[in-house]
């Protein structure tokens, strides 16, 4: 207990960076996902293919190598530099890493999600003379988006622990980082360890409770 | 014509527009391909140097192939452990007594919410200071990997013995039988066919999560193609990951096939009656989700029934 409360500071620090990269993945990714299911489902074979190729890669890689080589790769060696500072920099890797491979995964549960909408609304705002543009931000999206609150929440549940292997994009920060950092002089440390869970439960339990209470409130009357 | 109903079969000016539309994607799709090329040919990535050590037995032999043996090593064991673990925590969870289900669930919650990660690190920490000197990363990783999959996999079973409807078991209780038969001889046999896909898909994340070990520098296709083989033949690090990148793609094309293939043969079989079930914290949508709204069904490329 006491090698909690003495590293405690550290670790705060660490799991704020994960919070953070939370937060601007959730945001990044929701716009990507929505962008590509968008593309998967459009009139035009081209932007399919594409969308459905980017979706089957990149959800079929590791995320560490997906880190790893936005870091390495795309960082070092092609220049993809986003800030002079290296912590600063290797933080939006990692943040631009992790929201391009949580896009795949809100891109899937957004396309379940259409499947579930009635055949019937579709051929009613084509119907009324809308194009697909309009049918697809008026009519099926809206309804698409508050079938899967509750899978999209398990997205961001898992996208939340993901934050974890920021370690492999080289973003030596966050709260596993720190953690490992801490092992390598206390040894492993239960309380330590237990800390660290608490805390990232404390983060991911709400989102998937707001998740439920929202699908539950947003559900569509049918 | 492709049959989505989210648009008409267009007339004539919506031909010429989709026509427009699909010209203009060319391009724009065009434009990123050609971009990632000159950024890749600035920084010399196609030079034929670099590429060449991926053309070399030799290349494969020491660096590419061990590496593969060790992920599906790592993935095999910790496969196996995981459905063990998942047949029989799923079932304690649906145990009558409260003292085998309660404590069965508490582990399962628990283990299913601490990031994959962290679990590892802890295990490879704590694996010297209770076994002694040596090296854990094998285990740490499979270790990690089974107490994590095996929960999500307790979670797919308890789903499969519960989408098989209440009628099966009473029909089973009415004829006789005790507990532990209709488990065995209805209730399991059913359900684990509703069970396959989402196993399935459960293994293709656990395969994925092997790579983790590469954090804890444990040999896997990762490490050695990503980290070693690079420092070897120098500049080599994009095409290390391209390669390297293709065969975990393929790797896992090929467990998903399966299991898109095992649901449609669920979803056909007249051995169950559950329906097929997705396991907890995936972005599916549970069948149940589909179910009563009429027709439902717009992506197009969704498989037919």
């Amino acid at each position: 207990m006491d090698e909690l409360i003495k590293y405690a500071p550290d670790l705060g620090l660490g799991f704020l960076e994960n919070v953070k990269l939370s937060v601007v993945a959730a945001v990044a990714s929701l716009i990507l996902g929505t962008i590509l299911v968008a593309m998967r489902v459009s009139p035009t074979p081209v932007l399919r293919a594409a969308g459905t190729f980017y979706v089957n890669v990149v959800r079929n890689t590791p995320l560490t190598l997906v880190l790893a080589f936005s870091a390495l790769g795309l960082s070092d060696q092609l220049g993809l530099v986003f800030s002079e500072t290296p912590l600063t920099n290797s933080f939006w890797v990692v943040a631009m890493g992790l929201s391009a491979y949580t896009a795949a995964f809100v891109c899937e549960a957004l396309r379940a999600g259409v499947n579930t909408v009635p055949m019937g609304q579709a051929e009613a705002a084509r119907a009324i003379g809308l194009t697909f543009t309009q049918s697809l931000t008026m009519i099926i999206l809206p309804q698409a988006f508050r079938a899967v609150i509750a899978p999209l929440g398990s997205v961001m549940i898992a996208m939340i622990k993901n934050t974890t292997v920021a370690t492999a994009g080289g973003f030596l920060a966050d709260a596993a980082a720190v953690m490992k950092i801490t092992f390598d002089t206390t040894g492993a440390s239960i309380p330590i360890f237990l800390g660290v869970v608490v805390a990232f439960m404390v983060l991911t339990m709400p989102v998937g409770f707001f998740a439920g209470w929202l699908q539950r409130r947003l559900a569509v009357a049918r | 014509m492709s049959t989505s109903v989210l648009f008409d079969a267009p007339g004539p000016r919506g031909r010429v527009r989709n026509h427009l539309l699909t010209v203009i994607s060319i391009v724009a799709v065009g434009a990123v391909l050609y971009g990632v090329y000159r950024g890749f040919d600035a920084k010399g990535q196609f030079e034929g140097r670099i590429w060449q050590p991926f053309l070399m037995w030799e290349t494969w032999e020491f660096y590419i192939i061990p590496g593969l043996i060790g992920t599906l090593r790592a993935a095999a064991v910790a496969a196996v452990l995981a459905l063990a673990f998942g047949a029989i925590f799923g079932l304690a969870r649906l145990s009558d007594h409260a003292w085998i289900r309660v404590p069965a669930g508490v582990v399962v919650e628990v283990f299913r919410a601490i990031p994959l990660l962290l679990l590892i690190f802890f295990i490879f920490y704590l694996a010297p200071t209770v076994l002694g000197g040596g090296d854990y990363a094998f285990m740490a990783v499979v270790l990690g990997l089974t107490l994590y999959n095996g929960s999500v996999l307790a979670e797919v079973v308890r789903a499969g013995v519960n989408a098989v409807p209440k009628g099966q078991s009473e029909a089973a209780y009415a004829v006789g039988m005790r507990k532990n038969q209709v488990m065995r001889m209805v209730l399991l046999p059913q359900g684990v066919t509703a069970m396959m896909p989402a196993i399935v898909s459960q293994l293709v994340v656990l395969l994925k999560d092997t790579a983790l070990g590469y954090i804890i520098a444990y040999v896997d296709l990762l490490n050695t193609g990503f980290k070693i083989l690079p420092a070897r033949f120098f500049g080599s690090l994009i095409p290390a990951a391209i390669v390297i990148g293709i065969i975990y793609v393929a790797l896992n094309l090929a467990l998903s096939y399966l299991a898109t293939r095992l649901e449609q043969r669920s979803r056909r079989s007249r051995k169950t009656a559950a329906a097929p079930v997705v396991a907890p914290g995936s972005a599916e949508v549970g069948i149940a989700a589909g179910q009563g709204t009429e027709g439902g069904g717009l992506a197009p490329d969704r498989p037919l029934e």
